[in-house]
């Protein structure tokens, strides 16, 4: 007997990225291809082989949250709470619409708090123990954008965190969207992320993917063939999702779109002869959605700018959906890679394509080769009807993602 | 050792854990508590080892509970930096 599930829908949205600190600002970039990526400024970049990130700049946190939060909050949790009052001021959500238990919040982290602890260690061994900050304790973790958001917001209901690099953001809208249909009404949720100091950046230049190239026009073209590399990023979103039923009862003002479908899978060890899980991640997604490749009208691809991640998810999604069957796009490359930040942004992306009937266009890339087989989104924003949308979401170490937004007709 | 004043006392409050959004931190707060301020128990232990720190006073986790207003806190200072007591 099959259950009829209520559905899960994006009521809010507080979006913070390099290219634009809002939603719209951000949109309006992407479809103007305006790219937040540049030569990293936070610290001098000159001795290290990596100096182009995607940096949010013109942001003074002290703007935005109270002073008390300022000395116990590392740079992306202070990104994180601005984008979840963002995402409630949107909802129109006020302390009284639900009891404290009624909501939840699930976020994604890839990095803690790296800025934070970099300091913090500094004084540890330039001054000893008594000197690191005890908001250390929590401040650098990866738990701690669902913890800040909680309190801050009286979030009382289920908590969780996901750790699983680029692919957690999406994994944080799945769990978000089981916790709405296992009864918690409201669930603020994403993902954020920043790692832009000395040491988180080595840490990030130590996995190995980076970009080395200098042109910041030239230095992330995924599914190019010139592809050499990410440039990373920081920023993320943050999203109310909402049972179709309370979204009514309390007349949301906004319903971007349902989150409709979700899975994960993991890849075989390096060196199996199983393929990786991407196609099988997209595959359950549709599944749980209820739809075909069919009733897709595009997807935004993990774009990983390493030729062989590439290659592998360009397989994918011409396995699934058959040779060039689908828009492809990758409107990341105007900010860099977000980690947790970057599959809940695409999502936003998804989400607004839907109400301006448009795909945002993957900024850079000009050669795709030909045996690649897919239908890439370039130059400029493609019009056109667009209801329904697969994300794709890559971690480091065998992590694939999948959500399914479509959109909901007007009541 | 100095002796600390309120003044200096509010300004390592704000330095530790950040100041008070209704600029309560400024009026007569000797003996207002810690909590009704919005210094939280982490605060303290924020604020305790700055004093450890700056004045040179060890201020023992276990009475940090007891320091619950401004009073409670320069008591403590001032008495183990005064050479009299």
């Amino acid at each position: 007997m099959t259950q009829q599930r209520e559905a899960v829908l994006v009521t809010g949205i507080g979006l913070i990225a390099p290219n634009g600190a809002g939603l719209e600002p951000y949109w309006a970039a992407v479809l103007e291809g305006r790219s937040g990526i540049g030569e990293l400024t936070r610290f001098d970049a000159a001795r290290y082989p990596v100096r182009l990130a995607g940096q949010i700049d013109a942001f003074d946190a002290a703007e935005h949250l109270p002073s008390r939060l300022l000395p116990q909050t590392d740079v992306s949790t202070r990104y994180a709470l601005v984008a979840a009052d963002w995402a409630l001021a949107d909802a129109k959500i006020g302390p009284d619409d639900f009891d404290d238990y009624e909501k939840g919040v699930v976020t994604a982290n890839a990095s803690g708090g790296f800025e934070f602890t970099h300091r913090e260690f500094h004084k540890l061994w330039s001054q000893g123990p008594g000197a690191v900050s005890v908001y250390e304790s929590y401040a650098w973790f990866y738990a701690v954008n669902t913890g800040q958001i909680s309190l801050r917001n009286g979030l009382r209901g289920p908590g969780s965190a996901l750790v699983a690099e680029q692919a957690g953001g999406l994994d944080a809208l799945g769990h978000a969207r089981r916790t709405v249909l296992r009864g918690t009404p409201m669930v603020v949720t994403g993902g954020v992320d920043s790692a832009l100091d000395p040491w988180g950046w080595v840490a990030q230049i130590s996995g190995g993917r980076l970009s080395t190239a200098t042109d910041p026009s030239r230095a992330y073209l995924p599914f190019d063939a010139h592809a050499r590399g990410y440039v990373p990023g920081e920023g993320g979103a943050i999203l109310v999702v909402e049972s179709a039923g309370a979204a009514a009862r309390r007349g949301a003002p906004h319903v971007y779109g349902e989150i409709a479908g979700y899975a994960t899978t993991f890849d075989p060890p390096p060196g199996s002869p199983r393929p990786p899980g991407l196609r099988r991640a997209a595959e359950l997604a549709l599944a749980d959605a209820g739809m075909t490749p069919d009733d897709i009208d595009v997807v935004f691809a993990d774009a990983s700018g390493v030729p062989d991640l590439d290659r592998a998810e360009a397989e994918a999604v011409s396995g699934l959906f058959g040779p060039c069957g689908v828009p492809v796009t990758a409107p990341k490359t105007l900010t860099g890679r977000l980690y947790a930040g970057g599959g809940p942004v695409d999502v936003c992306a998804a989400l607004l394509s839907f109400r301006d009937a448009v795909i945002p266009p993957t900024a850079g890339t000009t050669e795709v080769p030909e045996d690649y087989r897919i239908d890439l989104v370039r130059g400029a924003p493609r019009p056109g009807p667009v209801s329904s949308a697969l994300v794709l979401a890559r971690g480091k170490w065998g992590f694939n993602s999948a959500v399914v937004v479509r959109a909901v007709p007007a009541p | 050792m100095p002796q600390m004043t309120l003044d200096d006392l509010r300004r390592l409050l704000i330095e530790c854990a950040g100041e008070t959004d209704d600029d309560s931190l400024s009026g007569d707060i000797l003996d207002t508590d810690f909590t009704s301020l919005g210094y939280d128990s982490l605060a303290m232990l924020e604020t305790a080892a700055r004093i450890t720190a700056d004045y040179g006073v060890p201020v023992p986790d276990d009475r940090i509970p007891q320091l619950t207003t401004p009073r409670a806190v320069l008591d403590l200072v001032n008495a183990a930096a005064s050479p009299s007591s």
